[in-house]
């Protein structure tokens, strides 16, 4: 009684939506204040046992959740209470909450699944229309397998207002449950080639979604959309037409043929811009050999560009951007426009320019075009600037440097871009220093030069987004010190004091470069002294060499080595000295290659290197590296000492001797001359690029278990078990591409995978015991006491000139045929397969299980589309008895499946379904592994079928001969 | 999927309807919305109605204090979304006569209501302002 009588008080006191609505706006108490306290009042009246209260509740919480980013997760159990209300005004409520709140994680789906079943087979097409809306939102895998047999129902419903709504849940069931193609495929064709326009249009919009994932499967049904094509007058039906052929086109070069007429029709006709802007697009990107159709296509997007409209600007020139390189000529036609774009006042307009521009860079115009970008990118606003700048780099870069013949120029252009004042590009440019060191032998004397600019710019220290930057050059100039004009000034660079201001893991590298430098001057020196000695010969040098030195260097050599094998990445590139096999025993060939070097370099003045000047490079060295002996960071203390270590080693064999007889000092240098040489040797080593398979190949040695896959970690990292899973199942179903080849053939493809699964590891591990792990990168909050580079600069050209770019640009677009390279584009190293980045292999198979479904459904569907046309109509029944044989159902699935009832349908489906899963695990075996994985639970749940499948093993195989292209028919021709 | 979701916003920037057509958290949605006001409302009247976010395009239209933005797959016909846009003003129009900026606010539920007659799992299913309104008015008949 008492409750009775609370609730009713709740009822007749309760606020309703608008008091909700209106509180908030007058806000009187502050917005969070008062939501706040009514949640209070939500969280109350929701309990009620009353539903009008309850529902009113749920409709103020759905929109606090859904304006003001409420969470109501917690009310989800109320939402389902609300769904399953008999009256029309509470069930919307709930299912619009639920629509707006719930997802695949609300555990309260499980309860929901005989609701929806019950309103999609309700008499009424609103409620089933609410459950319709609500499937498409939350549809899982369970909910889809589910409610499969209704929707099948609902696809050839009486009521059209159900039934185009139905065909488009039906997408959304047939990504979460492939399964359920089989079963209602047929029947969204069947609305395709029906007379309704709604249920038609739908349809279409369902086959525009599946046919831009996987075109291949749906060209059997060409025909069907080329009837729409020609016969349907609704604008929107007709863009979709034409996705589904800009992606069927290319596929079979009859069917282009055929369409190019009615399209170019459309084209000429019609006054929408949206379809005629569809009808542009489809030409250029799916039809570029009818020239006659892409010249009405480019005269049409001409029409756009001259249009005041900004919005029809930017898409005329996205159209040209398509065009690009296959139709210069249209282009130039528009050349005007596109370059007066560059300067829009749209930052959209100007990307699309932009775009469009780098789509015509060419190896003639590269230079020309980056040149004028560049100026451009020194005026324009920071975002655009670093626009311009990463769409340069990717360019230049784009398969290994394609378009680059003279590298110095694109090298001193990369130094260029690092100075400008917004450039952001740290990280990208930092690589490609690196990565044209490594592969272009003939770059490197330039790149030095840049790099040593750059290094020695104090400025530069100061600014977080170029540490990159300088740690490349720093690296580069270290690495290949004999082509540096200077080593002292370049030691002094690197030593110079603002590099405090550098995170620790480019600091280390400047100390390591300033190890090699130092270690080329001693050389240097050493050498010269060597030859100005008469007597000193390589037999003389030899033995006089004490024993425990040469052991020490030995040692020193062999131990430096012993990690080459195993650091053989780029990133440790400065670090791993390689030349293990210029032992002792083959010092003459060290001897010349140092040699070559000295000889290679910037002729040295004969005292350059001066006992004075050695011993002040060394005092410098000392006094700069002394304090980081103390260094927390490990990195730049171990480095530290290594070159103090050095010094400290040279020091006495170079000073010691001041005092001592001629022929000591002679000696000494000479043990000192043995010394640096080893290190020289460990340095001199070229490294060069390492593809990323490398290390496959590295032979497994005799008597080594490699683990297959690295479950075992599972244990090791049992809290980042669904991250590790994940990843693995990820590496897994790429490779259900494979269509049979050997078990050997698998085996090695799934030996590809373990280098993604175990850098996710490490990562992983990475996160977890980070202490151990060097530190990657670190924004040290830095003092700058230098003025920002470059400032003046941007003073400059804070007056800039709009016309002045045009004229700039309108000479480089015009492609000049006559390349004048005055030297031949250097060698490019390129590993032949390592190179491939593997990410471009990942993407494909992404929908090769629905794609699958849809190719074993075309397959009874091909015969009856060309059979439509055949006058004499042929009996249902009889057309799926064509398909089965193809399809191969299990003998005892009755015949006309199709037609029969409902509950007929759900069982028969079933089973037809575990006759097509079992067909795609043979077509591509390792596939089938994963989804054993995946549907472990399920197959757990009914043992049955798992003990079935393994019977009909023998019996499908023959189906494996899916053709790849399934036959177009020959209404084409 | 075609258009991923649907958002009206003022001038303000805040939030009056949303429909998303892919599942976003609460704080991904808040985000977004904010990106995406950021973005679109400081442009003028002239820029273009397609802004890039993402990996997918904004096509948005301002009436009055109004903005509805449509995120929307990147090969999207953009003209086409904006005639959407167009048809769904219009629909609003005709319901509430010169619709504003409280009329959605005060009937959210039609509105979202109206949208699933149009959208439905991220495809435009109706496009005729007859059918999408004939069973909003049947419901405003019966309450």
């Amino acid at each position: 009684m008492a409750t009775t009588a609370s609730s009713f008080m709740d009822s007749l006191f309760q606020r309703t939506l608008d008091d909700l609505i209106k509180g908030l706006r007058h806000n009187l108490i502050g917005e969070q204040l008062f939501i706040s306290k009514s949640l209070e009042d939500i969280r109350k009246e929701i309990k009620s046992t009353d539903l009008q209260t309850k529902s009113i509740a749920l409709e103020k919480l759905t929109y606090l959740s859904s304006i003001h980013g409420i969470d109501m997760s917690w009310a989800a159990f109320h939402a389902v209470e609300i769904m399953s209300s008999s009256r029309f005004s509470h069930k919307k409520i709930g299912y619009l909450a639920a629509s707006l709140s719930f997802n695949e994680s609300t555990e309260v789906l499980l309860l929901i699944t005989n609701q929806l079943r019950k309103d999609l087979s309700s008499t009424n097409e609103f409620e089933v229309n609410l459950a319709l809306e609500c499937l498409s939102v939350i549809a899982t895998i369970d909910l889809a397998r589910d409610l499969t047999p209704e929707l099948f129902t609902l696809l050839s419903s009486s009521k059209v207002y159900v039934r185009k709504k139905a065909i488009a849940v039906i997408f959304k069931v047939f990504e979460k449950y492939q399964d359920s193609v089989g079963v209602c495929f047929k029947r969204l064709v069947e609305n395709l080639e029906g007379s309704d326009g709604k249920s038609m249009s739908a349809a279409v919009g369902v086959f525009c979604e599946l046919a831009a994932k996987d075109p291949r499967a749906y060209l059997p049904l060409a025909p069907e959309f080329y009837r729409i094509l020609v016969d349907c007058r609704n604008n929107w039906v007709l863009i979709k037409v034409l996705k589904i052929f800009a992606s069927l086109a290319p596929l079979e070069p009859r069917l282009a043929k055929r369409i190019v007429e009615p399209i170019c029709e459309l084209m000429r006709k019609t006054g929408a811009k949206s379809l005629l802007f569809e009808c542009i697009r489809t030409v250029v990107t799916s039809l570029g050999e009818y020239e006659s159709a892409v010249r009405l296509a480019v005269s049409k997007t001409r029409e756009f560009l001259s249009d005041d409209d900004s919005n029809l600007k930017y898409l005329g020139l996205q159209a040209l951007t398509i065009m690009g390189p296959k139709h210069l000529w249209a282009i130039l036609e528009n050349k005007e426009v596109v370059i007066k774009s560059l300067s829009d006042t749209d930052s959209n307009v100007k990307l699309a320019a932009l775009r469009l521009v780098m789509t015509m860079v060419s190896e003639d115009n590269v230079i020309e075009i980056c040149r004028v970008l560049l100026n451009y990118s020194l005026k324009s606003d920071p975002e655009f600037c670093n626009e311009i700048l990463s769409s340069i780099l990717f360019t230049c870069s784009r398969n290994f440097y394609e378009i680059i013949v003279d590298f110095d120029w694109y090298v001193s252009l990369l130094g260029e871009m690092s100075r400008i004042p917004n450039c952001q590009k740290g990280e990208e440019i930092e690589s490609q220093l690196i990565d044209i060191c490594l592969r272009v032998e003939d770059a490197r004397p330039e790149l030095v030069r840049v790099g040593r600019d750059l290094v020695i710019d104090p400025a530069l220290l100061g600014n977080p987004f170029l540490h990159g930057i300088l740690s490349a050059a720093a690296w580069v100039s270290g690495e290949y010190v004999e082509f540096a004009k200077s080593p002292f000034e370049l030691l002094e660079a690197l030593l110079q004091p603002r590099t405090n201001l550098l995170p620790s893991s480019v600091r280390s590298v400047y100390i390591q470069s300033s190890f090699k430098v130092l270690v080329f001057c001693l050389h240097s020196y050493l050498l010269n002294n060597e030859a100005h000695i008469p007597s000193s010969s390589p037999e003389k040098l030899a033995s006089g060499v004490p024993d425990t030195v040469l052991g020490d260097g030995f040692l020193e050599a062999s131990v430096i080595t012993a990690p080459k094998s195993i650091v053989e990445s780029e990133h440790d590139a400065d670090f791993s000295p390689g030349a293990s096999n210029h032992g002792v025993s083959v010092e003459n060939d060290g001897e010349d290659v140092i040699h070559g070097q000295t000889s290679l370099s910037v002729p040295l003045e004969k005292d350059y290197f001066t006992r004075e000047s050695i011993i002040k490079l060394l005092d410098m060295s000392e006094m700069a590296l002394g304090p980081l002996l103390e260094s927390h960071e490990v990195e730049i203390q171990e480095r530290s000492r290594n070159v103090i270590g050095l010094i400290e080693l040279i020091k006495q064999e170079i000073t010691g001797p001041l005092v001592k007889k001629e022929t000591d000092d002679m000696r000494d240098e000479f043990k000192a001359l043995n010394m640096i040489r080893l290190i020289c040797d460990g340095f001199s080593e070229e490294l060069g690029p390492v593809p990323v398979t490398a290390q496959e190949r590295v032979p497994v040695p005799e008597g080594l278990t490699l683990v297959e896959n690295l479950c075992d970690l599972d244990t090791i990292f049992a809290d980042m078990n669904l991250l590790t899973q994940s990843s693995l199942i990820l590496g897994t179903l790429n490779l259900g591409e494979t269509t049979g080849g050997s078990l050997s053939d698998l085996q090695t493809k799934d030996d590809l995978e373990p280098a993604t699964e175990s850098t996710s590891l490490l990562s992983e591990h990475r996160k977890r015991h980070g202490l151990y792990y060097l530190p990657s990168e670190k924004s040290n909050s830095l003092y700058n006491a230098y003025p920002p580079a470059n400032d003046s600069l941007l003073q400059q050209n804070e007056n800039d000139h709009v016309d002045d770019l045009v004229k700039l640009t309108e000479q480089s677009l015009v492609p000049k045929k006559k390349p004048s390279h005055a030297k031949p584009r250097p060698v490019v190293v390129k590993l032949d397969e390592g190179d491939v980045p593997i990410t471009s292999r990942k993407l494909e198979s992404e929908e090769n299980l629905l794609s699958g479904a849809v190719r074993d459904a075309l397959l009874g569907n091909e015969d009856k589309s060309t059979s439509a046309k055949v006058p004499c109509g042929k009996s249902s029944s009889k057309r799926i008895e064509k398909g089965k044989q193809s399809v191969d159902v299990p003998s005892e699935s009755n015949d006309n499946a199709a037609d029969k009832g409902k509950a007929d349908v759900g069982k028969g489906s079933s089973r037809r379904s575990k006759g097509r899963g079992k067909e795609r695990k043979h077509k591509s075996g390792v596939k089938g592994g994963t989804q054993r994985e995946g549907n472990g639970q399920r197959e757990n749940l009914k043992s049955s079928r798992t003990s079935k499948h393994k019977t009909h093993h023998g019996a499908v195989d023959s189906v494996n001969v899916i053709p790849q292209t399934p036959v177009i028919p020959d209404f084409l021709l | 999927m075609g258009i991923r979701f649907i958002l009206m916003v003022n001038k303000q920037g805040q939030t009056r309807l949303a429909q998303y057509y892919e599942y976003l958290t609460l704080e991904e949605r808040r985000a977004l919305e904010g990106e995406i006001v950021r973005k679109c409302l400081a442009r003028t009247e002239q820029q273009c109605s397609f802004v890039e976010h993402r990996n997918y395009k904004i096509v948005y239209r301002r009436y009055a204090s109004l903005f509805f933005l449509v995120g929307v797959d990147n090969d999207e016909n953009e003209l086409a979304i904006l005639e959407f846009i167009h048809l769904l003003v219009e629909t609003m129009d005709r319901h509430f006569g010169n619709v504003c900026e409280l009329d959605i606010m005060f009937h959210l539920e039609k509105a979202h209501f109206m949208l699933e007659e149009m959208v439905m799992n991220g495809c435009i299913i109706e496009t005729s302002k007859t059918n999408i309104l004939a069973p909003i008015q049947l419901i405003d008949k019966a309450t």
